[in-house]
This record gives C-alpha cells, sequence and structure tokens, in this order.
C-alpha cells in the first residue's frame, strides 16, 4: 500500500479529482497548504510599500492506493495538475504498514 | 431686522447630515480595520468605537461649551461651564448670526465632527496602543487639542445686531475652512504624527509583511466614509440651500477625480493599479476638499481632487524616509491631503461662487487668502502637534501607552479585549465557561 502526496496549484484540484476518480481511483483527503520550491515567492504592492510573499498557497492532496496502480496514480495526477508554469508542485509516495477503516474495521487493502 | 423662524426644511437636513457623520467613524473604523493584520483588527475598530462613546459624553457635560460658548468672549476657547447642553429645545443656532435651526441639532452636528477627528489619529498608533491609555488619551486630547481647535475656526461668534462676541482665533482672522480642513485633518494628521513619535515602530516594521488583511474591509469603510461625507462637508452649510449643494456635488467631483489620481500613480510607478489605491484615493480626496467645498467652482474641485490623490500617493512613501512607523498614513492622507485643500482655496477660492468666500489668486485676489489659509493650516499643525507630543509623553510616563512585546507578537486583541476577530479553524472551539 503506498501514500501519494501531491503539492498541487490550487486551480488544479477539480481537473486532478476527475481525473482520479474516472480512472477508478476513489477517495482523498485535501488540505489547504502552503509552501515553496525553486518557486521562491512573489511580490505584492500596499500603498507603495512592497512584501514578498514567500509561501504561496498550495493544496496538499493524499491518496491511499494499493502499490499495483501507485504508478498509474501518480501519473494520473502529474498529467492532470500540470500547467508547465513554474510553481507547478511535486508529487511523492510513501509505503504505508498499515490501514483501517474505522466503520467496520477492514485492514489491510479491503480498507483502501 | 425680522425675527429668524425654525425652518423646517434646513433642520431636517441637519439632523440628516448628522446620523451621516456619525456613520463615518464606524466607516473609519472598517477602513482602519482591515488595513491592519487579522490579529489586530478588533482592536483596531475598538479604536473608533470607544471614541464615540467618550467623546459623546464629554460633549455633554462640558464639551460643546468649550467649542462653542460664548460667554467667555473669548477667541481661544467657547467657555468653561459644566452646566452640560441645557434642554433649550427652541433656541436657534446663533454662529457668527442666526440659523433657523435649533441649536441642539447644531451641537449633534458638531459633536460628531468631535467624535471622528480623535479616532483618525488611532490609525497611526496601529496594532500596539494599550486600550485603556487610548481612552485616556481620547479623553485628555479632545479637551486641550480639539474643542479649543474647534473653537478658533467654527466659531464664528455670538451675532447680536452688528455685535459679534467670542468669535474664534482663525475665523475672526479670515481663515477659510469650511468643514474641518484645519480642525479635523491637519489636526488629525499633526496628532498622529506626534504619537507615531511617541509610541515608536511596531516590533518587526520593516521586516514582516504587514499587508492588509481584509481588502474588502478597507473598500466597504473607504465606501461609508465617502457617503457620510455628503453630510460632513454639504450639511456643514447648516441648511438644505445652495451652499449645501455645491458643497455636495463639489465632495463628489474632487473624490472620484483624486481616486483616479491615485490610481494613475499606481499605474506609472507600480504597473498596478490597486484596491486599495483607490479607497486611498478617494479618502485624500474627501480631505482635501473639505475645507474648499463651498468656496470652489466645481471644475476646481476635479482639480483640487486630482492633485491630493497624486499627491497623498506620493506621500504616503516618505515615512520610510523618517524612519517612523505611521502605520496606516495618517500623515500621507490626512496632514498631506489637510494641508493642501486649506492652502488650495488660496488659489481657486471665488466669491463669484460664494459671497461669503474671496478670491484666490486665480481670480485675481493676489495672495491675501494664501497667506490667511497657510497661517491658519500651520497655526493649527504646529499647535496640535506640540500638545499632543506632551499629552502622549506624560501618558506613556505615568501609564505606559504600549502593551507587552509579546502581546503585540501574538495579537493585541487578545491581550487587550480577550477576543479574536477571527475563527479561522472549527476544531477546538472549547466549551462554555461560567
Amino acid at each position: 500500500m503506498k501514500l501519494i502526496t501531491a503539492i498541487i496549484k490550487p486551480q488544479k484540484l477539480d481537473a486532478v479529482k476527475e481525473a482520479l476518480v474516472a480512472q477508478g481511483i476513489t477517495g482523498m483527503t485535501v488540505s489547504e497548504a502552503k509552501g515553496f520550491g525553486r518557486q521562491l515567492g512573489l511580490t505584492e504592492v500596499y500603498r507603495g510599500t512592497q512584501y514578498k510573499v514567500d509561501l504561496i498557497p498550495k493544496i496538499r492532496l493524499e491518496v491511499l492506493v494499493s502499490s499495483k496502480v501507485a504508478d498509474k496514480a501518480i501519473e494520473i495526477i502529474v498529467n492532470a495538475a500540470r500547467t508547465g508554469s513554474i510553481g507547478d508542485g511535486k508529487v511523492w509516495a510513501t509505503a504505508v504498514d498499515s490501514v483501517t477503516r474505522v466503520r467496520t474495521g477492514e485492514s489491510g487493502e479491503e480498507a483502501i | 431686522m425680522a425675527e429668524v423662524v425654525l425652518n423646517t426644511g434646513d433642520t431636517a437636513w441637519v439632523l440628516a447630515s448628522t446620523a451621516l457623520v456619525l456613520l463615518m467613524t464606524p466607516g473609519l473604523a472598517l477602513f482602519y480595520g482591515g488595513m491592519v493584520r487579522a490579529k489586530s483588527v478588533l482592536n483596531m475598530m475598538l479604536m473608533s468605537m470607544v471614541t464615540i462613546g467618550i467623546v459623546s459624553v464629554l460633549w455633554v457635560i462640558y464639551g460643546f461649551k468649550l467649542a462653542f460658548g460664548y460667554e467667555a468672549n473669548s477667541q481661544w476657547y467657547g467657555e468653561i461651564s459644566l452646566s452640560g447642553l441645557g434642554s433649550a429645545v427652541n433656541e436657534l443656532t446663533n454662529n457668527g448670526g442666526v440659523y433657523p435651526i435649533p441649536l441642539l441639532a447644531f451641537a449633534a452636528f458638531q459633536l460628531m465632527f468631535a467624535i471622528i477627528t480623535p479616532a483618525l489619529i488611532s490609525g497611526a498608533i496601529a496594532d500596539r496602543t494599550k486600550f485603556t491609555a487610548w481612552a485616556v488619551f481620547v479623553t485628555i486630547w479632545v479637551t486641550l487639542v480639539y474643542f479649543p481647535v474647534a473653537h478658533w475656526v467654527f466659531a464664528f461668534g455670538n451675532k447680536v445686531g452688528d455685535t459679534v462676541t467670542g468669535a474664534g482665533f482663525l475665523a475672526a482672522r479670515g481663515v477659510q475652512d469650511f468643514a474641518g480642513g484645519t480642525a479635523v485633518h491637519i489636526n488629525a494628521g499633526a496628532a498622529g504624527l506626534a504619537m507615531a513619535i511617541i509610541l515608536g515602530r511596531r516590533v518587526g516594521w520593516r521586516r514582516e509583511s504587514m499587508r492588509p488583511h481584509s481588502l474588502p474591509l478597507v473598500l466597504i469603510g473607504a465606501g461609508l466614509l465617502w457617503f457620510g461625507w455628503f453630510g460632513f462637508n454639504a450639511g456643514s452649510a447648516l441648511g438644505a440651500n445652495g451652499t449645501a449643494a455645491l458643497a455636495l456635488l463639489n465632495t463628489q467631483v474632487a473624490t472620484a477625480a483624486a481616486a483616479l489620481g491615485w490610481l494613475l500613480v499606481e499605474k506609472l510607478r507600480d504597473g498596478h493599479p490597486t484596491s486599495l489605491g483607490v479607497a486611498s484615493g478617494a479618502v485624500a480626496g474627501l480631505v482635501a476638499i473639505t475645507p474648499a467645498c463651498a468656496f470652489v467652482a466645481p471644475w476646481a474641485a476635479v482639480v483640487i481632487g486630482l492633485i491630493a490623490g497624486i499627491l497623498c500617493a506620493l506621500a504616503v512613501g516618505l515615512k520610510y524616509l523618517f524612519n517612523f512607523d505611521d502605520s496606516l498614513d495618517v500623515v500621507g492622507v490626512h496632514l498631506v491631503g489637510g494641508l493642501w485643500g486649506c492652502l488650495s482655496l488660496g488659489f481657486f477660492g471665488s466669491s463669484a461662487v460664494n459671497s461669503l468666500g474671496l478670491d484666490g489668486i486665480f481670480y485675481g485676489g493676489g495672495a491675501t487668502l494664501l497667506g490667511k489659509q497657510a497661517f491658519g493650516a500651520f497655526f493649527v499643525l504646529a499647535y496640535s502637534f506640540i500638545i499632543t507630543l506632551i499629552i502622549g509623553f506624560v501618558i506613556d510616563k505615568v501609564i505606559g501607552f504600549r502593551v507587552k512585546e509579546e502581546a503585540e507578537i501574538s495579537g493585541i486583541d487578545y491581550d487587550q479585549h480577550a477576543e479574536t476577530g477571527y475563527e479561522l479553524t472549527n476544531s477546538s472551539r472549547g466549551g462554555f465557561s461560567s
């Protein structure tokens, strides 16, 4: 089992969600996040005073999948989230030891 | 001379204007509140709201008499009396002549000016002022600065026949200020500068981001100020007449032009016209046209407003040059805009527009009026700045003016009021605690 974590542009959330669901990958957790990578930041101007905004709003999307569909899921996310411009984000996967569904107590692959 | 009798139309307009001007102070609270960080929005707004409370009470006890009484026959103050406002519902207003409106309507209208002037100062000392110290400051400041200055500028004396007694110092010298360029805006701007110096810079100034936390609030506030300002300026005619109409129209066109002027500076200098810019420009225009609104032609109001917008947009950067943290630009907008508005009359004033006015340079009046305006403007500026420095210094020494540094960093709202402006998450709300 794998946990896929994707940091994407907020405006790409709907596209990524729809693409995953269309390929039968359901269930995800989304949180609002802030951060920077190579993009570093942008500048805002208020009454002529410049402020550097280095933590930019992003969406953090987490999806639990079985190991055999992990690569496919990553590919779907990357394709759907890409704009080609700087700040498109990152996707990574980590191994997951155990998963349990709260309602039924099922565990392992069945709980995904 | 025929006896003046109460006029219902005039009275209705002054009563309505009073309500309009009151609304400016909650409007200012929103305008300022949106400009500070989320952790100090409530404190910023409360500084305006508590001013409504304090000044209204003082006004009844002694404030109105100190500003507009004539018993002392002094050009420096009205009268020192704790007799209150009385209840003379049938008494008419006499301010350099009898107006057909109740004295109590005039007293209520002028109260709103006494409220918003100290509230304007709060923008210079955002995020860091101990609330009790602010309340004490407002009490002392209106007593020693606003009430006397209002007498100098707005009190035209008790006119009985041809005899005038107790006219204010600047009013008697012919300094023209229709609705409060000197008494309100230069006064508050100079006091704001003094207070920014007394309190010192915020923790993290010029290092951390102090961007406005809610520009929609700023725009709502600017809109309410603009709306209420029609009462401020056109209501100052103290009647429903042509002068009020001129003041209202000039207020509108000057404000519109100033908003465009500020946007123009931003577009050319920074690349983007901004929402904070349009709000700030509008307020700069309102400030500048205030002293001039009933003494200039509408075309001149457009020019005065446009110059105000450009001038103030450039002036707000000066605080970084002098290294004082006038947090919300009370100096850059109210002092600079107020000075320009007062001096502008020296150029654009026209006796053809208003027979009570004088001709400025562009109407063949020479520099006489400009000289009077400069004298009035700088006299009020100097008095307000010096007295405010002294008041601020004493309060700081006696009870302390700033909150603790940790409180300023974690947020003044919780420290001073045990409240926070926004519930940003719905977890950990806790339960009822008796």
